[in-house]
């Protein structure tokens, strides 16, 4: 056998070690994805020994847009609630990093306790405690915290604040969210800690010789070097508040495929689905790509 | 003058730095209430027997605490099964995700080939398609599995056996894999290169060197793989219904309330959240405990485990 220049060789390694994700991609990934674009565009019948399509173009995307009268309802909600939530997961993941990376005593707790919703914040436990009645019972009794500022006195507040309506909306809205906001943090939290531990203090020392305020320093130091975090931190969050258990979209979708209008109709709302998180995506990359800062 | 001026201004500073450490003392205190409400609330209500709910004076802490709660959801959850069963399968899966996306991680970090960008684009497009839209897909490949078109007449039922989740773990497509080959990537990106070139010039072939060489300083960033793997699988409950059967924790406990409902053929909306609460903890204290002893990774070492670059 022909030894292999160096470079080819490296290449070799390369794939190899890629060699499973390739595989995986092709046949657990790629073909399912096309084939779902195809289903989304036949009826699809179980036969003995497979199922069987008949072609019947954008019937079942007529069918979920203007039959099914839950889809588009769920499907803009689920959009807008999107918008709410990640600017506010986005400020207060930054804010609680900031946070945790000063120093104080038992910081350590506080960090292990901020980052905990990570291992709870997902799956069924979460949906559970959504028709929990102790935990209503307890909230209502104004143990929670989270009734702490919402409702009349929040909204009075602010009217006397002279805030644009739609501007006190999303203020109230937030407010009203807080603690589930807090919760969808922590990978959020985790992501800008690393972040911000990894400016060098060099920087810092730098701007304190020269003069800059700790305000300045964090408009000129720490947020630029944190906006590829930042960037990274909303495409995060935009994905994980499209694919939460807890989303009633996603809920809705899988009863259709599975119990209601069948296959076909439950593929195209996911295909739906789909593209508006590409389109979503890909506005938000466009904006944001051209402030995000790259040091080198 | 001067030096009272000078005692002054430090006085007020440390005034300063004081309000500060109150104000964020507060603030830390206030968010890890909230975090920890959920959890608090289940703690207390899983203890509680039905006759204190009605009790105004009942707060927080029951007067009759009892474990009768527990005893029922082991019960009817069929506990020590579906416990088993789910720690078999999460571990299995964790175990063997973290081996495929540690080794394409390393691949797509420290070797320069064709096509790579398109690999790393194609990890990140398996992140934001939802799992949803392929659900159909999904279901009708495993249920008359033909191993891509080799195996003639219907093919194989997968359904209700783990090679759907053993063969995606095993390629790094199942559920998070993409974000778990970028981590890695960028941990073994971050990493000395000086290490592995020593070990190339002594000889060594690119799966010794990364055996022998890099695992070993990846353990942080491969940890928080596992733990995060182990975690998403254990609290999934969208594929194990999915490709399984209710045989598995997070199904048996959504399904708690309808099967209490037939095992004891009646229907207390009030009386069921306790139990399913008791049930929500038996499922969350398995991963509370494996938390304890790995938080020191997410705490004091995230600086080193390349979530960033």
């Amino acid at each position: 056998m022909k030894r292999l220049s160096l470079r080819r060789q490296k290449a070799l390694t390369g794939y190899l070690f890629s060699l499973p994700f390739i595989i995986g991609f092709i046949f657990f990934f790629l073909a399912p994805f096309i084939q779902s674009l195809i289903f989304s565009m036949n009826r699809l019948v179980i036969v003995s020994g497979g199922y069987e399509l008949e072609y019947i173009k954008w019937e079942n995307f007529r069918y979920a847009l203007q039959v099914d009268t839950e889809f588009l309802p769920k499907f803009t909600e689920t959009l807008l609630r999107m918008l709410v939530d990640v600017p506010a997961i986005i400020f207060f993941a930054f804010f609680a990093a900031m946070l945790l990376n000063s120093k104080f005593r038992g910081r350590l707790l506080a960090r292990s306790v901020f980052f905990l919703p990570v291992i709870l914040g997902s799956g069924v436990v979460l949906s559970l405690e959504q028709t929990d009645y102790m935990r209503t019972m307890l909230e209502q009794s104004g143990n929670a915290l989270s009734g702490f500022m919402s409702g009349p006195a929040l909204t009075n507040f602010l009217m006397q604040m002279k805030i644009p309506p739609q501007m006190m909306l999303y203020v109230i809205d937030v407010v009203e969210r807080v603690p589930e906001v807090i919760r969808a943090s922590g990978i959020q939290i985790l992501i800008f800690l690393a972040g911000l531990q990894s400016i060098s203090s060099s920087l810092y020392e730098a701007a304190e010789v020269e003069g800059a305020s700790g305000w300045q320093s964090f408009w000129m130091i720490t947020l630029p070097v944190m906006s590829p975090i930042i960037f990274a931190n909303v495409i995060y969050t935009i994905i994980d508040s499209f694919l939460a258990a807890n989303n009633e979209l996603v809920v809705y979708i899988r009863s259709t495929a599975f119990g209601g209008a069948g296959f076909g109709v439950g593929t195209a709302m996911g295909v739906m689905y789909f593209f508006a998180v590409a389109v979503v995506l890909a506005i938000v990359v466009a904006v944001m790509s051209r402030w995000v800062f790259y040091q080198e | 003058m001067r030096l009272s001026k000078a005692k002054r201004q430090a006085l007020a500073y440390k005034t300063s730095q004081f309000a500060l450490s109150v104000f964020r003392f507060v603030l830390i205190v206030g968010i890890s209430y909230i975090i920890l409400f959920p959890v608090l609330t289940k703690i207390s209500s899983s203890f509680t027997p039905l006759r204190d709910l009605g009790d105004q004076t009942v707060n927080w802490i029951p007067k009759h605490p009892t474990l009768d709660n527990y005893r029922l959801a082991i019960e009817v959850m069929n506990f020590p099964k579906v416990f088993f069963n789910s720690l078999f399968l999460s571990f299995l899966v964790a175990v063997l995700q973290l081996a495929s996306t540690t080794l394409v991680g390393y691949g797509l970090a420290r070797f320069e080939f064709r096509g790579k960008k398109l690999i790393m684009a194609a990890a990140i497009f398996t992140l934001i398609v939802p799992p949803q839209m392929m659900m159909v897909p999904l279901y009708l490949n495993w249920r008359f599995f033909d191993f891509f078109g080799l195996l003639k007449g219907g093919g194989l039922n997968l359904m209700g056996s783990y090679w759907p989740f053993l063969l995606t773990a095993l390629t790094g497509t199942g559920l998070r894999n993409g974000l778990y080959i970028l981590v890695m990537r960028q941990f073994f990106a971050g990493m000395p290169r000086n290490l592995e070139e020593a070990a190339y010039v002594d000889g060594a072939g690119p799966l010794t060197t990364f055996f022998r060489v890099m695992l070993p300083g990846a353990v942080p960033a491969m940890v928080i793989v596992f733990l995060f793997g182990f975690v998403w699988q254990w609290n999934d409950s969208f594929l194990t219904t999915l490709y399984l059967d209710s045989n598995f924790l997070p199904v048996a406990l959504s399904n708690l309330s309808r099967s209490l409902a037939a095992y004891l053929e009646m229907t207390d909306v009030q009386y069921f959240s306790l139990i399913v609460n008791a049930g929500s903890m038996l499922m969350i204290a398995p991963l509370l405990v494996m938390y304890a002893f790995l938080q020191r990774y997410f705490v004091e070492s995230i600086e080193r485990t390349g979530l960033v670059g």
